[in-house]
């Protein structure tokens, strides 16, 4: 009888070139995508040791953590950040890697572009510098973020020398309720397994309501699967996975297309494959979410309320409680639609996808930021994404209700760039992090869906998005 | 890279659960293109009272004088100690250049997040991951023991207490090699370049879209 695989392990036997004398393997790595930040120290150390790129045409760079996301005709003020962009810009064009510098149209969030221009393709290995890796997943790809010494391992060798982890399933059963979106189902799950759940583990996302999932949405999930422990999640190739591939710039074309999509439809779980644990979660009970402390999964619904210290019995995990507390100035038993917002980000790439900026502008239903919150960001996740949402005249309903539309980039998920928090500013945030100081020193990040941002930015403090009415709908009657 | 053998060091206790990497080296730092230089700004925003810029002099800004870095009995410090899932978060490698350059050689936690604990190993830093048990009676010696020093030794996975009872710790073998004999990575795999290329050869066939460029 043939072995009943997961998805994961037929993506890993298909990478693994040989296995070394300890025990590891030898993994291949089809695409690597560079950023800025995590790079220059891997270029310099090729350069030191004279070794050169093994597969140039394996990598595509573009800048994302420290552009600035308004007029970039000055280009960038501040002498370190550019320095930085700059050294990304002569490093691939020493070493021949393609580039979409940050004037090009092209440019945007590494997590968003790859999917988007078809690098990321369904059964491939993807590394990059950078945690949130785990995104393209989405599309059926073994896929996981590294340090900088491993840029620059598979940079001179197109490998990797990696141990397996254990197969974790994670299933979403029954239907979400409208208004609740991939966003709150990641979240869900990171409140119910914890940060550290998925730590050793490659998740699968399965079950009707992954499934039910847009492919855009099945990157929000496969996203935050690093904030739940695991370095890759994934869901299992469908049609949709297909049709989201055909026509980008990388797919494949012709006959090659045809002979892919038959190895591509391979790729999910044997019936009966085994898996080390398996999470069970009924869709239908997720409500939207709303993080309230400094870790993701200090999370709760948004009809919660803050937990207090004093319930908690373990005294480690109420010195945590006590010390997000204090952080995020709240108070134990306070209502999550108390609590009110200075700032408001839409972007990321967990959700700054044109799907994410459709469903934050069909909350806002012409009405007009609070005036209690001070700035509403919405940062697109990619310059195509930016003018599609032109195209489709997104970027009219944001600024009309007092939205300021930006240039692409990683922004103010975690402010290297000019948009940050003021100290003790709250915010609520469609980024992936709620840490300590991430967002900007002091700054108090809860984390939501687009949709939620958008209501709370309307209201100035959060609400439950499934309870607003849904004028857009009904006008189209 | 370092090798890493034995170390005989003093230890600094972080009483917290999920350090993340942002609070071990916040953002504003990561646009070095340099590995170096990262130690003075280890935990900056929890060890200073204002806010760090890259490339300040850090010699007088105003110290938060009850984190545990700054309390002189901690001074010197190879070894820091911490709660579950240390290392969480962004991949960046700047938090272990961050804490090499600051001295630390050991990260003792009950768990460790994995892109973390896999960047240890790059920068001659050894994660060990003991027992919760172990940990938090670790926490109680330190708080009242100054001066306390624990004893690590890589070859043989011994963690030994001032007391001589040791501890042994799970190490994987691979990982273990390269760290006692400071091993170039890169260099190691090129020995496998050939089997790469019969892969490369084989994957053109099956499939050749994974090649189109």
């Amino acid at each position: 009888m043939m072995l009943k695989s997961t998805l994961y392990d037929k993506l890993w036997n298909s990478h693994q070139v040989r296995e070394t004398d300890e025990g590891a393997s030898v993994l291949y790595i089809d695409r690597h995508l560079v950023h800025e930040v995590t790079s220059p120290q891997a270029f310099e150390g090729l350069r030191m040791a004279g070794r050169k790129p093994w597969r140039a045409d394996s990598v595509l760079a573009t800048p994302d953590h420290n552009v600035p996301t308004t007029d970039r005709s000055k280009g960038i003020e501040e002498t370190v950040a550019r320095i930085q962009v700059e050294t990304l810009d002569s490093n691939c064009n020493e070493f021949g890697l393609t580039e979409y510098k940050m004037d090009d149209p092209r440019q945007g969030i590494v997590h968003v572009v790859g999917p988007e221009s078809g690098a990321t393709l369904p059964g491939m290995t993807v590394v990059c510098g950078d945690s949130h890796t785990s995104t393209h997943g989405a599309l059926g790809a073994l896929s996981f973020g590294i340090g900088t010494s491993e840029v620059e391992h598979v940079l001179a060798t197109q490998c990797l020398i990696q141990k397996k982890s254990k197969n974790m399933l994670v299933e979403v059963n029954g239907r979400l309720r409208d208004g609740v979106s991939a966003k709150d189902m990641a979240l869900a799950i990171i409140g119910k397994i914890g940060t550290a759940g998925g730590t050793g583990y490659a998740i699968e996302f399965g079950g009707e309501a992954v499934r039910a999932l847009s492919i855009e949405g099945r990157m929000t999930l496969c996203n935050m699967t690093i904030e739940a422990g695991a370095r890759a999640g994934m869901v299992a190739v469908d049609e949709k996975t297909i049709e989201y591939v055909r026509g980008r710039t990388y797919a494949p074309k012709g006959e090659q297309w045809e002979q892919a999509k038959v190895a591509w439809l391979e790729l999910h779980s044997d019936d009966g494959a085994e898996f080390d644990r398996v999470v069970t979660i009924d869709g239908a009970t997720i409500e939207p979410q709303v993080t309230w402390g400094t870790s993701p999964e200090m999370v709760l619904p948004v009809s919660g309320a803050v937990p207090r210290p004093e319930d908690e019995a373990d005294g480690v995990k109420r010195g945590n409680i006590e010390r997000a507390l204090a952080y995020m100035g709240l108070e134990g038993g306070q209502a999550i639609t108390t609590i009110k917002l200075n700032k408001v980000f839409i972007g990321s790439c967990t959700n700054s996808r044109i799907e994410d900026l459709r469903d934050a502008a069909a909350v806002i239903n012409g009405r007009h930021v609070a005036a209690s919150v001070n700035q509403a960001l919405v940062v697109p996740g990619s310059g195509l994404v930016k003018r599609q949402a032109e195209a489709e005249g997104l970027d009219r309903i944001f600024i009309e209700a007092g939205f300021e539309w930006r240039e692409p980039g990683c922004s103010m998920c975690l402010a290297m760039n000019a948009d940050r928090l003021g100290d003790g500013e709250h915010c609520a945030s469609t980024s992936n992090r709620n840490f300590e100081g991430r967002q900007g020193q002091g700054g108090r990040t809860h984390l939501v869906s687009p949709a939620m941002a958008a209501a709370a930015a309307i209201a100035g403090h959060f609400v439950d998005v499934t309870q607003e009415p849904k004028a857009t709908k009904s006008e189209e009657v | 890279m370092d090798a890493f053998t034995t170390l005989n060091g003093l230890v600094v206790p972080i009483d917290r659960a999920n350090v993340d990497t942002d609070a071990i080296i916040p953002k504003q730092f990561l646009k070095s293109v340099k590995r170096s230089g990262f130690g003075p700004n280890l935990f900056d925003e929890w060890r200073y009272l204002d806010v760090g810029e890259p490339d300040q002099d850090n010699s007088g800004r105003p110290v938060n004088s009850e984190f545990a870095l700054n309390l002189p009995r901690f001074s010197g410090a190879q070894i820091l100690i911490a709660r579950d899932n240390f290392g969480c978060g962004s991949s960046r490698e700047h938090a272990v250049w961050a804490l090499h350059d600051y001295g630390i050689r050991v990260v003792i936690a009950p768990s460790f997040a994995d892109i973390f604990y896999n960047n240890c190993f790059k920068n001659g830093v050894l994660p060990i991951a003991l027992s919760a048990d172990e940990v938090e009676r670790i926490f109680k010696e330190i708080d009242a023991n100054e001066g306390y020093q624990l004893q690590v030794d890589l070859a043989a996975q011994h963690v030994t207490l001032p007391s001589g009872e040791v501890i042994l710790f799970e190490i994987d073998n691979f990982r273990k090699e390269c760290l006692l004999q400071g091993l170039d990575e890169i260099g190691l795999s090129l020995q496998h370049a050939d089997a790469v290329r019969d892969y490369e050869a084989k994957r053109k066939q099956e499939a050749p879209w994974l090649f189109a460029s």
